[in-house]
């Protein structure tokens, strides 16, 4: 009898090795590619904030990787294809410029899943993700006509690409809302990240009478000198308040975390299946910064619209007049999410040609 | 307006002079460092560090280019000491530099940093127009043009000069007069990180006081060119510099103007200036081989 709880026993303990041995064979690696560093306390930093949440959150599920500041374009095809031979269950390529070398990666390595963030092209094995953020573009637009003194605001931006075009579009619909004369001046400095050029880009904006700033690029530079001016701007992907104490008046906030967890757990679980997830302020993906800074009555006017997106309208709904004049979306016309992925014009007052 | 733009042009061009002006004295001496930039980025991430631990701008520049100084004695020990080839090595730092910093800049991330303050003479800096240009920049500013004034005396017109110039044209004859080859290059390359670490921690305390990876985002590279494009003279140097600086504000305001020309055109001009530039001076051979020192990228091993 003793013999044979013992057999037992020893049973029982190399099933419980196999099955743990088992656990570590399957646990998922989830890897992410990054196209800043991760210390440019902008975009990049905050994909990497949403991936150190998925290890909090499911611990030792997972392992996970990241390479950063990999350059958009055909090069970043070696990360994705070294990543996909290293044995990574999911890879995440968190720009808009990995979507070619990632779509050709995933046709290559069909058992293993892709997402890619803020793209168009997809593929059985590759998702979608991306967030709203013109959404809080618009609320930034509201927020610069109520606050601009001069009705003229600067706007400093990376790449023509449709991303970038939409918050301009959503920015100036909102500012429109609020005053209808409300100008924009546009400067691109073909960069994500030069903190140098985007100070002097900002300079320039403000030595030609703007007296707010926007950025669609991912370092603190900007809002700096819109602080040394005495003047008023917004932070980008961060929350940059530590930065510019008396410039920030918001920022939008990426908040990847809740959608990177549901992701992995769904990879885990098994029920993975190659979405298009589109999710902003009312998702929590976009989140937006204290209000301060401004006048109450902004704050005020800020708040009903960010509780009004919450509860589903969406800031490009028509009538929308393009450049030209030609009206794209009739009155009470939403534009389809694919139309805003695809977005190649400016609407109505924005004074610049857009590089094509 | 005009004010705002010099203002704006006179930021934008000091890091690279300062980075330039060191480069050319190293190169001067015959050796060719091809690890400005990574010399750059340590200067900008000790400067930062130094800034927010001792709450001393002053401080922070001084740190900066210790660190220059510091890993570009890395490169002097590699290529001069052990004889290795100089554009690998000088490559290599780069990438070092731009490694390391990221690492001991960690912490650093998303922490404002203090700005270095700007000169402000009671009087002459309230004149108009050109009071700001000309007695309210920082320290920094000043420098970079004491710099350019000192190397070029140095060069022209001491002993020590001379003999930095013979060694880079004919280290074989300055060997057999008697100088130390090694000894005066090793001088000229911490000198170089030096001056390239100043101009690294302009960028993170005077330019824009934050801490980023890859702040430098290619000026080390600018500055390169701009040693060749100043064919080894340093007031063409600061030309150089200050034409570069002016042709990326000057697209950024033209671009602000809604002047219609594609901004991917107007990104591209700094460097077409450059080329079209290189062209022109390389025009007139005898003047470029006559400054050129002969002696570049070439390791020296005394025969004894």
């Amino acid at each position: 009898m003793k013999k044979l709880a013992l057999l037992a026993g020893t049973a029982l303990a190399l099933a419980i090795g196999a099955v743990s041995g088992a656990s570590a064979a399957d646990k998922l690696k989830a890897c992410w590619v990054y196209t800043g560093p991760i210390g440019d306390f902008g975009y990049s930093y905050q994909h990497d904030q949403g991936r150190l949440a998925v290890e909090k959150e499911l611990g030792d599920k997972v392992e996970t990787a990241y390479v950063e500041n990999v350059a958009e374009g055909p090069d970043a095809e070696r990360v994705f294809e070294r990543f996909a031979r290293e044995g990574c269950g999911i890879i995440f390529g968190t720009s808009f410029g990995f979507m070619d070398p990632e779509l050709k990666v995933a046709k290559k390595f069909p058992d293993v899943k892709f997402e890619h963030a803020t793209g168009y092209k997809s593929a059985p094995n590759m998702g979608l993700y991306n967030a709203r953020f013109y959404e809080g573009r618009y609320i930034l637009g509201q927020i610069a006509a109520k606050e601009s003194e001069k009705g003229l605001a600067g706007y400093i931006v990376s790449f023509p690409i449709p991303e970038v075009v939409m918050g301009i579009n959503a920015f100036m619909l909102g500012a429109q809302s609020i005053n209808p004369d409300f100008k924009v001046k546009i400067v691109w400095v073909n960069s994500w990240f030069d903190p140098g050029k985007e100070a002097d880009a900002a300079k320039a904006l403000f030595d030609q009478g703007a007296d707010i700033i926007v950025q669609h690029t991912d370092s603190t530079a900007a809002i700096q000198v819109a602080e040394e001016r005495g003047l008023k701007g917004f932070g980008q992907s961060s929350d940059m308040i530590k930065f510019a104490p008396k410039a920030q008046m918001t920022a939008i906030v990426d908040d990847w975390g809740p959608h990177y967890i549901k992701s992995v757990k769904a990879v885990l679980d098994g029920t993975w299946k190659a979405d298009d997830v589109w999710e902003g302020i009312k998702d929590g993906t976009v989140h937006m910064a204290e209000y301060t800074n401004m006048s109450d009555e902004t704050k005020k006017l800020a708040e009903e619209t960010e509780a009004k997106i919450v509860g589903g309208w969406n800031p490009f709904t028509g009538p929308i007049f393009d450049q030209d004049g030609k009206e794209r979306y009739a009155d009470g016309v939403v534009a389809p999410d694919a139309d805003l992925l695809g977005m190649n014009w400016y609407v109505k007052g924005v004074d610049d040609k857009l590089p094509q | 307006m005009l004010e705002a733009i010099i203002l704006t042009i006179i930021t934008a061009a000091t890091p690279l002079l300062l980075a330039a002006t060191g480069e050319l004295v190293v190169e001067k001496s015959g050796v060719l460092n091809l690890g400005v930039e990574g010399m750059m980025v340590m200067g900008a991430v000790a400067g930062f560090a130094v800034t927010i631990s001792t709450g001393s701008p002053l401080l922070g520049i001084v740190g900066g280019a210790i660190a220059g100084m510091l890993v570009s004695l890395i490169f002097a020990f590699v290529t001069l000491t052990l004889v290795a080839n100089q554009v690998a090595s000088g490559l290599a730092l780069t990438l070092f530099g731009l490694g390391l910093s990221g690492l001991m800049g960690e912490s650093f991330v998303g922490q404002p940093g203090i700005k270095l303050q700007s000169l402000h003479v009671p009087g002459l800096t309230d004149l108009p127009f050109v009071g700001k240009i000309l007695f309210g920049q920082d320290l920094l500013v000043y420098l970079s043009f004491a710099a350019v004034f000192g190397v070029s005396w140095f060069l022209n017109r001491t002993r020590a000069g001379l003999i930095l110039r013979a060694v880079g044209d004919n280290h074989t004859s300055a060997h057999a007069l008697g100088y130390s080859v090694i000894g005066v290059r090793y001088l000229a390359v911490i000198f170089g990180g030096a001056m390239a670490g100043l101009g690294g921690a302009y960028l993170s305390v005077a330019y824009t006081p934050l801490w980023v990876e890859n702040m430098t985002a290619g000026r080390g590279w600018i500055a390169l060119a701009l040693v060749v494009f100043a064919s080894w003279i340093p007031w063409r140097a600061a030309i150089g510099a200050y034409l570069f600086g002016a042709v990326t504000v000057l697209q950024l305001h033209t671009q602000a103007l809604g002047i219609g020309f594609p901004s991917q055109f107007l990104a591209m001009l700094p460097y077409l200036a450059t080329v079209i530039v290189l062209v022109a001076i390389s025009g007139n051979r005898r003047a470029t081989l006559f400054n050129t020192p002969s002696s570049l990228g070439k390791s020296f091993v005394p025969d004894r």
